[in-house]
């Protein structure tokens, strides 16, 4: 009973609407998942999509929202096909809106190909192993959280920490040591203000990265169920250009905590059994749909790596936004609001950071056969350092052993030079050097976590004789 | 055969009209396409249905047609090596038929049709074989595959039997009465594999990890759970006892994990090579894969379809043990259907049958004496991750399943930050294994295990009071013994419960080892506690070489050493003299 030419396929039988919910009454024909087209009553044209359907009733969930629609001379159009968007390599430099018409007002673009937002698994089977090491060029991510090629890395932010600066700064220095290819970003805004966008276009603007970007704009101002549909449309360009075309893709999804309240207004308008804070029970499902379109393919050289950016609520990192997150994506950069007072640029707290990719990009060939041990020893000394400041603020510095004040030292000299960086590009290799000149300042016998023949090649007490 | 239609769509649950006489359970063909089902409820003429691939697209009035069989399984040589979907498909033929990306409406046959095995009888004509005996063996691998009669199958006698070149689906073998027997056979994932009686669980499961082999041991058959927030090491703790166990067979299942973690074991067990047999590891391993993209009512049969084929393995009298990573993702499928059914939800939204079908998969582990004649011991041992939001234990997954297993490796968000890995909380964690496995220690290791285990474990016990006099008034105020403490807690804290799974040396560690470590480190403890009494200061003994010694102890390849440095560290510290 799929969609008959002969069959009208125009509705005006919407007898309930709620939200961003709408039902139709009688839907014939009509199947699981089809986007609809709304006509309402003045002229104006919205799309829908189809999410629960029986004999009697079908579920429409309307993008642009249901203000204006009414109950007797809207009409609804099923279009017999799922939610599909329309690519081609000359959507780099273009803007978007969320649901993937141009809005920077020049035309239509001209389709190669026309493809399911919705996506289709990756099969386990076909992934291939992520191994590039790419340089961000900030210290905490390279050399203690490592990013890789396909890999899916967030960044957690809190309201008013500079989690984009970071986004852009990663987007502006990222290359992979000793290659030069082809590269894009696919920069997807879920709900953020005008002035945030902005602050992207001009930073892609000012290094001349324009061209290879692809924006989706979905602003805090516009609809927001659309929302729903904008990282779909976003990752099924960005699997195109990098399956297809055979470029590396960043994409870099911001805000995905606005994205998760679309959900759960969608959530509650159908009157779903609510999960924990009344987010969806099937939320983990959902972002994993999105989360796990990234990676790479065995016989393709393009890749897709995801940066999403999402806000901590209150900075609480149990929050099921950034919870859900971590437990999809292959670890997480925090930020931290403390460090930020303190004037740390970029605040990254690298303690709950972590990348499970790390180990897949770093090493001999990769950076350097130390990058591991070094790793390990600056995130023990420091989680030791960070500890003694709370025996400080009790009993006093004084209080401590000679061993414990190099620790206090060691942790303070770690924030201010290791993680706070500003605007530098730095090298791994600068990166490891500045580590072992912070290990440096403690006795050698403390560096249980390096091997012995790594202190005598590295260390600078060995290199300087 | 019952034929409906479908009435209504709703993510992955499907009701179906006209659907009188089908059984619950039942799988069905959904659609056009002929999507793969299951039954799971039935209301009069309807059927509630869970499909086990994505939904988009089916339309209300399209067939769907009941198999009248239930979600079974093939069993048979081939399985070994394998990855599977959550449904028995093997992923390298969807990739062969659909290519990268999974296309929805493929039949694939677990196991592969065409290749032949060589069958060596064990039985002739004329014997009298039931339910559960060997007729015969293949070479699968270095697992010898003991091809059985089916567990159902009454006495009766061989007609015929030959040794020869077969594939799955051929006859090896005649039956009087009850027909042929192939190589392979079905089961129903649902439903317990017969077996003749349990075992005490009395023999240990060993993981080449310290935490686990020394201090919460797991045993073989036994039940374990790995909770902890996201990036805790749930699944690095998983990979490393699928690699480094000792049981013959391993079932790995990713239930709604990452994709590259599946990768990963992918492109690591074939290069790896198992410490006990000089093997690949990945020739006793078998893979099943529903990442947390796929589809969610697939998840749900998941873990099933993996234990179901772990014991088979162990009706041949094998040790199998079996990972599920992560068992949340589990219950939140079940979560998720039951919301589209619009059950009464219990705690949190899960259905108020959460615990009972917890429990009923857990209890299919065990130490079995094996159906069939002759004296067959399996095993499976299972090893559930669970992920509780936000870290919290007392959610309902955590919670009960902590009722029904009997190791506890509670993961601590607190030691993975410091990358104190594997990162157990060692205050937290227990077995309840441990008394029934005293004996087999006296055994294999030593009398005084049981004495050098217990005094680990006050030492770290008493350390977590001794921290809190430190916060209020500093570490000066604690006299020289006090002092000790902390200094060999911090021993045992760093240089044996911490273990790098990425270290070559250190990543698998031999149980005499171990127990030479914790040699080590008791004779430190009980030489530096001689000379406190003797009036030696804690400093004399801090500038001997020693702690740097012991903090290097992992590397060594041998127990010899160990041993050697634990008689050297006791004559170094007896040596010292009291300062005056």
């Amino acid at each position: 009973m799929r969609s008959d030419p002969l069959m009208s396929r125009d509705y005006r039988t919407i007898n309930y609407v709620s939200g961003p919910i709408m039902f139709v009454q009688n839907p014939i024909g009509v199947s699981y998942g089809e986007t609809a087209r709304i006509t309402l009553p003045d002229g104006e044209i919205r799309t829908g999509q189809v999410l629960d359907i029986s004999r009697e009733m079908a579920v429409v969930q309307v993008f642009e929202g249901t203000s204006g629609v009414d109950n007797s001379v809207t009409n609804i159009r099923f279009t017999g096909e799922a939610a599909q968007i329309d690519v081609s390599i000359d959507m780099l430099g273009r803007i978007f809106n969320g649901v993937g018409l141009p809005r920077d007002g020049r035309p239509n673009i001209i389709p190669e190909d026309t493809v399911d937002i919705a996506g289709t698994a990756i099969n386990p089977y076909a992934r291939d192993k992520p191994s590039d090491f790419i340089q961000t060029g900030v210290s905490a991510i390279d050399a203690l959280n490592t990013l890789v090629r396909g890999q899916k890395l967030p960044i957690f932010s809190g309201s008013g920490l500079p989690a984009n600066q970071l986004a852009a700064q990663i987007a502006r220095q990222s290359r992979v040591l000793g290659e030069g290819e082809q590269f894009a970003v696919v920069f997807v805004a879920m709900g953020i203000t005008y002035k945030e966008a902005s602050f992207f276009m001009n930073d892609f603007e000012r290094t001349g990265a324009l061209e290879r970007v692809v924006f989706f704009m979905n602003l805090a101002d516009d609809p927001t169920i659309e929302r729903i549909a904008t990282p779909r449309c976003a990752l099924s360009v960005a699997e195109y250009l990098a399956f297809t075309h055979n470029l590396h893709v960043l994409v870099i999804l911001t805000d995905m905590t606005n994205y998760c309240e679309a959900l759960r207004e969608i959530s509650t308008a159908r009157e779903e059994v609510p999960g924990r804070r009344g987010y969806p029970g099937y939320m983990y499902t959902d972002l994993a749909s999105i989360y796990e379109r990234a990676g790479r393919i065995k016989g393709k050289t393009g890749s897709i790596t995801q940066i999403p950016i999402l806000t901590m609520p209150d900075d609480d990192i149990t929050h099921p936004v950034p919870d859900l997150t971590g437990y999809i994506t292959e670890g997480q950069i925090v930020l931290s609001r403390d460090l930020f007072r303190r004037g740390a640029e970029p605040p990254i707290d690298s303690l709950p950071c972590l990348s499970r990719l790390m180990n897949l990009g770093i090493g001999p060939g990769k950076t350097r056969e130390d990058h591991r041990n070094v790793a390990d020893q600056l995130y023990a000394s420091y989680a030791y350092g960070r500890d003694l400041r709370r025996l400080v603020a009790i009993v006093g510095e004084e209080a401590l052993t000679e061993l414990d004040k190099k620790y206090l030292s060691f942790a303070d000299q770690f924030e201010r030079r290791f993680i706070s960086q500003g605007d530098e590009n730095r090298s791994i290799e600068q990166t490891l050097a500045l580590g072992w000149d912070l290990m440096a300042s403690l006795p050698e016998d403390e560096l249980k976590r390096i091997k012995v023949e790594y202190i005598k090649r590295y260390h600078p007490a060995y290199r300087a004789g | 055969m019952v034929k409906g239609t479908i009435a209504r769509i709703s993510g992955p649950v499907v009701i179906a009209d006209a659907m009188r006489g089908s059984k619950m359970y039942d799988v069905v063909k959904v659609g056009e396409e002929a999507l793969s089902g299951e039954i799971i409820r039935l209301e009069g003429n309807q059927a509630v249905i869970q499909v086990y691939e994505d939904t988009t697209g089916l339309c209300i009035g399209e067939p769907v047609d009941n198999t009248g069989l239930p979600l079974s399984v093939e069993l048979g040589p081939g399985l070994i090596s394998s990855i599977y979907d959550g449904v028995q498909r093997p992923l390298p033929v969807l990739v062969e038929k659909s290519g990268s990306f999974i296309s929805r409406g493929i039949d694939v046959a677990g196991l592969d049709r065409s290749k032949k095995w060589a069958f060596l009888p064990s039985v002739k004509k004329g014997d009298r074989v039931a339910g559960g005996d060997v007729l015969g063996t293949v070479q699968e691998y270095h697992i010898t595959h003991k091809i059985m009669v089916p567990p159902d199958v009454p006495e009766s006698v061989v007609s015929g039997i030959e040794a020869g070149d077969y594939t799955v689906q051929e006859p090896v073998c005649h039956l009087e009465g009850t027909g042929p027997v192939t190589l392979m056979q079905k089961w129903p994932v649902r439903k317990g594999r017969p077996y003749r009686k349990k075992l005490d669980p009395t023999v240990p499961l060993l993981t080449g990890q310290r935490i686990f082999d020394s201090l919460f041991p797991l045993t073989k058959g036994g039940t374990a759970m790995i909770p902890g927030g996201f990036g805790t090491g749930k699944t690095v703790s998983e990979q490393t006892l699928a690699k480094w166990s000792d049981a013959q067979i391993i079932v790995y299942i990713g239930c709604g994990e990452r994709g590259n973690e599946m990768t990963d074991v992918l492109s690591e067990f074939p290069e790896l090579v198992d410490p006990r047999t000089g093997l690949p590891l990945m020739e006793r391993t078998i893979l099943v894969a529903n990442t947390s993209n796929m589809p969610v009512a697939a998840r749900e049969a998941s873990i099933y379809t993996g234990i179901t084929m772990g014991e088979y393995y162990r009706d041949m009298g094998y040790d199998v043990a079996l990972m599920a990573d992560s068992t949340s993702r589990w219950g939140e499928a079940l979560r998720e259907v039951s919301g589209r059914l619009e059950e009464m939800p219990g705690e949190e939204g899960y259905p108020a049958y959460l615990a009972t079908r917890l429990a009923a998969f857990y209890e299919r582990a065990g130490r079995v004496d094996c159906i069939g004649s002759g004296d067959r011991v399996g095993s499976v041992t299972i090893v559930g991750a669970v992920s509780p939001p936000g870290g919290d234990f007392s959610e309902p997954i955590t919670q009960n399943t902590l009722r029904i297993t009997g190791t506890f490796w509670a993961l601590d968000t607190n030691l993975a930050y410091r990358r104190h890995f594997p990162s157990v909380n060692w205050i937290k964690s227990y077995s309840l294994y441990i008394d029934g496995l005293n004996d087999w220690y006296l055994e294999n290791l030593g009398p005084d295990w049981e004495e050098l285990r217990d005094r680990m474990m006050y030492l770290l016990q008493k350390e977590v009071e001794l921290q809190e006099i430190v916060q209020l008034v500093g570490p000066d105020a604690l006299p020289e013994s006090e002092k000790a403490i902390l200094e060999v807690t911090r021993m045992i804290r760093e240089d044996f419960l911490q273990q790098s799974a990425y270290s070559d040396t250190d990543s698998f560690c031999p149980l005499d080892k171990q127990y030479w470590m914790l040699k080590a480190i008791q004779s430190y403890d009980s030489a530096m506690n001689n000379a406190i009494e003797r009036g030696v200061g804690l400093k004399q003994v801090s500038l001997l070489p020693l702690r740097s010694e012991i903090a290097r102890m992992k590397e060594l390849g041998s127990a010899s050493e160990i041993q050697a440095l634990a008689e050297r560290i006791k004559t170094s510290i007896d040596a010292l003299e009291a300062e005056r």
